[in-house]
């Protein structure tokens, strides 16, 4: 049995970053709003306050603020001719739930793209010419550019208070700031965060060795912030407990701490928690939504009609339900017909760990945030000349250890046995004085033409329904960027005065059981292009006008960097285009 | 059987483990309609409950012995700083399998379990807890064919690090079970609960933390910072706060 609700103007799938954006933003243009959200209410004094936040083997080990596999999963393969198997438990990445998403146990480094990001294809075919690229690489261009998007930019992160050193301001290259970014309007509206030992003797190697090393813009605050809705966040306090773990402390960005609390007094807003989305209704055409069914954690199914629904799941959930609606065609890699499911990425992470003389160095690695770091960006996107090197694409690379959590954080050198008496000692003669980045080399992943989304043939989720199926694997470009990537890395944690090194190359094949990051990517990417784009520019069906699909699963391909500033910025661009363009005329933004 | 009957459900238990529940329909999983203000309210956190100290909730007498033979060669007692057995690793494994992790809760458990290539991750219906059933009587019988039917833990350290080394190496196969994979989980599992909060019974009176240099579940470092390669002169504190402070021994 089905309940009907009363007719709302937006129904808004999901109330994490873009659906905490979306529903403050079209609020404010006096619609009435509802936010269905698939997880729990999450706030700092119930969830993770400070007296038993700090808990390693809760929120790292067991990932207690996830998703649990049993509600809904994916099945992984890395070639189409593999037979896919589920996902029965989180490994390469690790899918939020509940309010606030993955903004509440995220890192918040939080990077702007390049401008020549948004134009890829056309960028790297006038450079190097269209048979530089792989034959089965299926990049292109956004469709939007990064001057449009600047503005979005900026609000974003004046939103969040982000710290950092602006490195390009109005056109002015700035001594201290990635000098490779795009132009920003305005500085970063408060300083960069302080840098722990480690981190500023990357910074010191790194300059040493001709780099410009830069700090990570980070959205863990140098200082007490008020954004434009008048939320007050506190300074960070460098904890070292931050990504996969809530802020206690009113520190790290996250729709909690800059929106929310403003948002729900709003008369025209509700949400519901606990209420998972399983379809987007549409009407006889096929042409129109007509709102959203969803059931709780009851098991009571629920209808919520609305005029306009924004889809804002995170990027497997928005393509998945994408999927389970029928909307759009789903992407055929033999025919190469479709769209549905296509150019999906992920990211191309390697790292090196450092072991230095305890004797000299003491790192106190446990005192660290989220977005904390020393990063260069010489290596990134098309910062350099790919001619000589037969790969396209790059990352950032920096020392961003978020912290020293000891289950694990206590490494020990190459070579060292790994249990008994040598592996004790040699815990505990490196644990102060190892350098240990995480995701230090952090590069593009560019879509390929077999890997992709779509609907399992043979696993099913609680409902009945077909899991989704990734398709998934590294291909020689990225390996080949990676142990570029890699090696300079390498030669910078060296120079910092490292005895001896771990290199850890990203080898493939992909494989679904180490963690990467959840730094997922398109499967409805946007484009000019209805062939070969489920969205247009402004984040828009071509197929069903009245539904915005926000996210990361927006991207063509993705870049060497984080994508949630990107992802938050494109939320602001089309809310801004709604409002003023959408609203006055509801239809296509864009004529196909 | 003991062990099952301590397989109950405790709503506790399970939020600890990370079950934010669709299938329970207690106050927190329960879906709210959220307007006009923030959806606060008092005591609804849900703190950690402390492993208790006492008798083995999943291990047998023989089983929790070769476990703690097991751990103290895995991590053995050093003149500074206690090993596996006595630092609680043991037990923190027992109250684990007895609890969500050893049943797999919450993980993605629909057939079919079809043997695929480990990067596709861990295909089986049978969850840590029967695997470590299986294995540690398999580990049993093999030394007892072995060793002149000794068990695990009677038999010298060196005979044991051997055994060890064999299993890591994938050079001991076990009867009915994977000896490598059983090898990397025991010895990622009892590493895990020697650096976890004690709260969850290993890393007894916080003796890693000590050994490392750790200072645990503190909250703020602003005033450090800024300090470079100096020590941080604070001893470990725990989501218990020390041991000293609530009881006089443990
Ligand atoms: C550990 C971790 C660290 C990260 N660190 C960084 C970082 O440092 N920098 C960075 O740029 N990015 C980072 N990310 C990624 C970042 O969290 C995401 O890019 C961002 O949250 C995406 O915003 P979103 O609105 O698309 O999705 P989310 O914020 O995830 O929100 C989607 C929401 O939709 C809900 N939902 C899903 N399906 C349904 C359904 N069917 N019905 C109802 N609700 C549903 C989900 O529960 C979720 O709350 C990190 C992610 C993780 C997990
Ligand atoms: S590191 Fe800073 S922002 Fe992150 S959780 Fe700790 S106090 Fe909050």
């Amino acid at each position: 049995m089905t309940t009907r609700l009363p007719k709302k103007d937006v129904v808004i799938i999901g109330l994490g970053w873009t659906g905490s954006i979306m529903a403050n933003e079209l609020t404010g243009e006096g619609l009435e709003v509802v936010a269905i959200e698939r997880g729990p209410w999450r706030d700092a004094p119930t969830d993770f306050p400070p007296t038993y936040m700090q808990d390693e083997l809760r929120y790292r080990v067991r990932h207690e603020l996830f998703l649990r596999p049993e509600q809904l999963t994916f099945t992984f393969r890395n070639k189409m001719d593999q037979t896919a198997l589920p996902i029965r438990s989180w490994g390469a990445f690790m899918p939020p739930n509940g309010v606030g998403g993955g903004g509440v146990h995220w890192n918040a480094e939080m990077w702007r793209f390049l401008p020549s990001d948004f134009v890829l294809k056309t960028h790297l075919t006038e450079r190097y010419g269209a048979s530089f690229l792989p034959d089965d690489m299926t990049i292109q261009d956004w469709g939007i550019t990064y001057d449009e998007l600047e503005p979005f930019y900026d609000r974003f992160e004046y939103l969040c208070g982000t710290s950092g050193t602006a490195g390009n301001l109005r056109g002015q290259i700035m001594e201290g700031g990635n000098p490779f970014e795009g132009s920003r309007s305005r500085p970063y509206p408060t300083p960069a965060q302080a840098q722990p030992f480690s981190h500023t003797l990357f910074g010191k190697a790194a300059r040493e060795l001709g780099y410009k090393p830069f700090p990570q813009p980070s959205g863990n605050l140098s200082q007490a912030y008020t954004n434009p809705l008048g939320m007050k966040m506190g300074p960070c306090t460098y904890c070292g407990f931050c990504e996969w773990f809530g802020c206690s402390n009113y520190s790290k960005a996250s729709p909690q701490t800059t929106i929310l609390p403003y948002l729900v007094r709003k008369p025209n807003f509700t949400a519901r928690d606990n209420s998972e989305v399983i379809r987007i209704n549409l009407d006889r055409s096929g042409k129109r939504a007509t709102g959203v069914t969803f059931v709780d954690t009851s098991g009571e199914t629920w209808e919520q009609p609305a005029d306009l629904v924004i889809l804002s799941a995170y990027t497997l959930f928005n393509v998945q339900l994408l999927l389970h609606s029928k909307i759009g065609r789903p992407y055929d890699p033999v025919a190469g017909t479709g769209t549905v499911g296509r150019n999906y990425t992920h990211q191309t992470i390697s790292t090196v760990n450092g072991f230095f003389d305890p004797k000299k160095f003491n790192f106190n690695p446990f005192i660290a945030s989220g977005a904390i770091g020393m990063c260069i960006d010489e290596f990134n996107g098309d910062n350099f000349d790919h001619g000589p090197h037969g790969f396209v694409g790059g990352g950032y690379m920096g020392q961003v250890q978020t912290g020293a959590r000891p289950i694990e954080s206590t490494l020990v050198p190459p070579g060292t046995p790994k249990w008994g008496a040598a592996w004790k000692s040699a815990v505990k003669e490196n644990y102060l004085s190892t350098v240990k980045p995480g995701t230090g080399v952090h590069g593009s992943f560019y879509a390929y033409k077999d890997i992709y989304l779509d609907l399992d043939p043979t696993y099913s989720d609680r409902f009945g329904r077909p899991l989704m199926r990734i398709t998934m694997d590294l291909k020689e470009n990225e390996l080949k960027q990676n142990r570029f990537l890699t090696d300079k890395f390498a030669e910078i944690i060296k120079a910092m005065g490292a005895s001896k090194l771990d290199v850890q190359y990203r080898k493939g094949p992909y494989d679904i059981t180490t963690y990467q990051t959840t730094h997922l990517n398109g499967g409805a990417v946007m484009g000019s292009d209805p062939t070969t784009s489920v969205i247009n520019r402004y984040l828009q069906s071509w197929d069903v006008p009245n539904l915005f699909v926000l996210g990361a699963s927006a991207f063509p391909q993705n870049a060497g960097y984080n994508p949630t500033l990107t992802v938050g910025a494109l939320a602001f661009w089309a809310a801004t285009a709604i409002r003023t363009k959408y609203l006055k005329s509801p239809g296509r933004l864009v004529d196909a | 059987m003991k062990r099952d009957s301590q397989f109950e459900f405790c709503r506790r238990q399970l939020l600890l483990a990370g079950a934010a529940y669709f299938v329970l329909g207690a106050s927190h999983s329960g879906a709210t309609v959220i307007y006009d203000h923030l959806p606060w309210t008092p005591n609804a956190g849900n703190p950690p409950p402390p492993a208790t100290l006492g008798p083995w909730h999943f291990f047998t007498g023989d089983e929790g012995r070769t476990v703690e033979a097991l751990a103290d060669r895995i991590i053995p007692p050093d003149p500074d700083t206690p090993g596996g057995k006595d630092s609680g690793c043991a037990v923190f494994l027992d109250r684990q399998l007895a609890g969500p992790y050893g049943r797999q809760d919450g993980l993605y458990l629909r057939p079919p379990f079809l043997k695929g290539a480990r990067n596709q991750g861990h295909q089986s219906d049978k969850g840590p807890a029967q695997q470590y059933r299986e294995a540690l009587a398999a580990l049993t019988k093999s030394c007892r064919a072995k060793f002149g039917g000794k068990a695990f833990s009677d038999l010298s350290d060196a005979d044991k690090d051997r055994v060890l080394e064999d299993l890591e190496k994938g050079k001991l196969e076990l009867d009915g079970a994977d000896g490598k994979a059983f090898f990397d989980q025991l010895v990622k599992d009892l590493q895990t609960g020697f650096f976890a909060d004690p709260i969850y019974g290993g890393n007894r009176d916080m003796v890693a933390w000590k050994m490392i240099g750790y200072p645990g579940a503190r909250y703020n470092y602003l005033d450090w910072i800024n300090r470079h390669n100096e020590k941080f002169p604070l001893p470990p504190v725990s989501l218990t706060g020390r041991a000293e402070w609530t009881r006089a021994e443990r």
